[in-house]
């Protein structure tokens, strides 16, 4: 029986630090990165696992502590999980439509961002010479 | 070890935070700085959580879901406004 309580104790520390190491590595990202298009990633994506892996070892301690399944965590982590990409889409979906700065070494060319290149051709296409019938 | 674990954590947690709320203060847009409070609020859920677990106490799982839910709602709705003007059209 000690020997399950220590087993357990290990896993719970390992989930423990598992997850704040990825919340703090997707923080990073969100401080570190260069335009918003990148930084949209590390928060989206690592951060939500972070938490997972938090609410993880909270349900395994509670869990070994009422020695019964506790599993009212397990509703902040698939709720968490259904939310994250809903925001993530919203955000990037109103970045878009303020048509925020982007690196250049970001790829892509979404509609969104095209126009004032169509624009700018029009403009150069000379008089006369159009395609359509 | 969980002891030891728990304060690690906390710490790395906290790092996190502060990372965030240096986003929100010189986030050069507005979605940076939603983006940066949406990330805050995941990761002090992360936070009550580990404070739950030190104290051994189930009161704090309430206060997490609370922030769970309105942190999702208060997202849609600036990203609502930012997108439309208007939230409820």
């Amino acid at each position: 029986m000690i020997a399950l309580y220590t087993l357990m104790e290990g896993v719970i520390a390992f989930f423990l630090i598992a997850g704040s190491i990825f919340a703090l590595i997707g923080s990073l990202g969100l401080a570190r990165m260069k335009d918003f298009y990148m930084r949209l990633h590390g928060p989206s994506k690592i951060s939500t696992l972070g938490v997972g892996c938090v609410l993880l070892a909270s349900i395994a301690y509670f869990s070994l502590l009422e020695s019964g399944p506790s599993l009212q965590e397990l509703l902040i982590t698939i709720f968490l999980f259904i939310t994250a990409p809903v925001s993530a889409h919203l955000l990037s979906k109103s970045a878009l439509h303020q048509k925020l700065e982007r690196d250049p070494r970001t790829r892509g060319n979404p509609e969104e961002l095209q126009e004032d290149d169509d624009e700018r051709t029009l403009e150069e296409t000379p008089q006369g010479s159009s395609k359509l019938p | 070890m969980l002891d030891f674990a728990l304060k690690v954590s906390v710490a790395l947690l906290s790092v996190a935070i502060v990372l965030n709320l240096y986003r929100v203060a010189i986030g050069p847009s507005l979605p940076d700085r939603i983006l940066a409070l949406d990330t805050m609020y995941v990761n002090s859920i992360a936070l009550i959580v580990l404070f739950g677990i030190w104290l051994g106490h189930r009161t704090y799982f309430e206060a997490a879901l609370l922030i769970a839910m309105l942190g999702f709602v208060s997202t849609v709705a600036v990203c609502k406004y930012l997108l439309r003007g208007d939230i409820i059209e």
